[in-house]
């Protein structure tokens, strides 16, 4: 696996999720710290189109061989897209945790909440401390 | 407590957890790399967190014959042989290979969450026996070479031989004396060499050489999963029989050993559940302690289940109602609120390609 980056226009979950904000969308992932920690990944078990989901609250699961890891997010929304690419190649949550490893897009339901995330250089910080 | 190759695990990156008291190293480059790796080629595994008990003395047959489940009689010297450690009521203490290293001199490889209790309970019931019951989990460090190349690469990278399955050798080592046994956990074929700690490093520096890949305790873990191999705490328990672990075969209840009596009634009446394994029809993957269903009803508890890295399905082992025991039987896993249908397996369920 490569090494770890964490890219700076995007928005960070101190449970280790990302969001790429777009006026009222946001495109949801894990970091590349979570799927390290998983380790690689086997299974994502994606929410349906039109779920509704709850900032800090668990809306998917990944799996690798030995864990499981709910997903939180980092922001409320409702789904509107899933990357059904992980059905088939979940290995990318690992390989490209911020591009092909994307897990859903959110029309977002509360676009202040992108406040309460952390820049890239908070989240580093909580990495390190 | 750490194993005299804490220091090569962390300087191949491995992820380090704790395991039964000892830092072991879970995981190098990846589950599924190290799991093919041992399916195709060779890996090896750091295993000396288990440990060692030497019994030795005139009455060393006779106590063996009465503390394990196996017919102790039947290993020659240079033989090995799998057994269960049983209470008097057939419950499993432990599970585990003797090894007949002389006339008179047994090594018995213990599980490490087992080893302290193990050695009380032989203290204990050894005094009536003209026998010495020695702990010597500190001589021995423990290396699983293991695949279809384990042979070949010992030869080349070690000049030993391997000795043929459930067999042990003497040999010598860095020229130090060591064990080398016809026995593994993989499913696959291989060895493992019980060495002196003091060598331990170099030997793996040298397998490592030879390109043997070193394979953590989740591999080890799939790996024995796929073949349906138990692993005390999980599948075997105080709680549990060999029967309904379906490890009849390593009871032989003429040997009169402790637990015999219950394990005849058991053999005899039939036990209320019995292990099965089982594959996932579809996603899901399925976790130790995920209830099993069948027609909306409880049945059975799933004991050890994963993501099969052969068979790249949810798969695992549970105890289940014995009258659902079937191979073919339709069942479904809760896996975290969600129904996964599953079917129950034969065993193994992998198949070593020949």
């Amino acid at each position: 696996m490569a090494d770890a980056t964490y890219p700076d226009d995007l928005r960070y979950h101190e449970e280790h999720d990302w969001a790429r904000i777009e006026g009222d969308q946001a495109t949801f992932g894990i970091t590349w710290y979570a799927q390290d920690s998983l380790g690689e990944v086997v299974f994502f078990d994606p929410p349906e189109v039109g779920a509704t989901i709850q900032k800090d609250s668990s809306y998917a699961e990944v799996e690798s061989v030995k864990a499981v890891s709910d997903v939180i997010a980092p922001m409320s929304g409702e789904i509107v897209e899933v990357n059904d690419a992980l059905a088939d190649t979940p290995e990318q949550i690992n390989q490209d945790p911020y591009g092909g490893g994307w897990l859903v897009k959110v029309r977002l339901t509360a676009p202040a909440e992108s406040g309460q995330l952390l820049g890239v250089e908070e989240y580093r910080k909580l990495l390190d401390g | 407590m750490r194993t005299p190759l804490y220091e090569q695990h962390v300087d191949l990156g491995a992820k380090v957890i704790p395991f039964a008291g000892w830092e072991m190293p879970v995981q190098y480059e990846g589950i599924r790399e190290e799991h093919s790796a041992v399916r195709r080629h060779v890996g090896m595994f750091d295993v000396s967190h288990m440990g060692e008990v030497e019994v030795e003395g005139p009455g060393a047959l006779a106590f063996l014959q009465r503390v394990l489940s196996n017919d102790v009689a039947k290993i020659a010297v240079g033989g090995a042989q799998y057994s269960c450690l049983c209470q008097e009521d057939g419950g499993v203490l432990d599970d585990l290979f003797v090894y007949r290293l002389g006339g008179d001199r047994y090594l018995i490889v213990t599980n490490a969450a087992n080893h302290e209790g193990d050695l009380a309970w032989l203290g204990g019931r050894s005094r009536e026996f003209d026998v010495i019951v020695r702990d010597v989990a500190d001589r021995y460090a423990m290396l699983a070479v293991q695949g279809p190349h384990a042979r070949q690469v010992l030869g080349s990278a070690l000049g030993i031989g391997l000795p043929p399955r459930f067999h042990v050798s003497h040999v010598r080592i860095g020229r130090r004396p060591a064990l080398v046994c016809g026995t593994g956990y993989t499913g696959e074929d291989g060895v493992e060499l019980l060495i002196d700690p003091e060598v331990a490093a170099p030997i793996w520096a040298e397998l490592l050489d030879a390109g043997v890949v070193p394979c953590g305790l989740g591999a080890r873990d799939t790996l024995r999963l796929e073949v349906c191999y138990p692993l005390h705490g999980n599948e075997l328990t105080p709680s549990r029989n060999p029967i309904e672990a379906g490890l009849g075969w390593c009871c032989k209840e003429e040997t009169s050993f402790i637990g015999a009596e219950a394990i005849a009634r058991a053999r005899s009446e039939g036990t209320a559940e019995r292990l099965v394994a089982f594959k996932i029809e579809g996603q899901g993957i399925p976790r130790e302690g995920n209830s099993v269903l069948r027609g909306g009803e409880e049945v059975g508890a799933v004991t050890s289940g994963t993501f099969s890295p052969s068979l790249e399905v949810g798969a695992g082992m549970a105890y289940v109602k014995s009258e659902l025991a079937e191979v073919g039987t339709e069942i479904e896993i809760d896996v975290r609120g969600k129904r996964r249908p599953a079917r129950i397996a034969s065993r193994p369920l992998y198949a070593k390609r020949s």
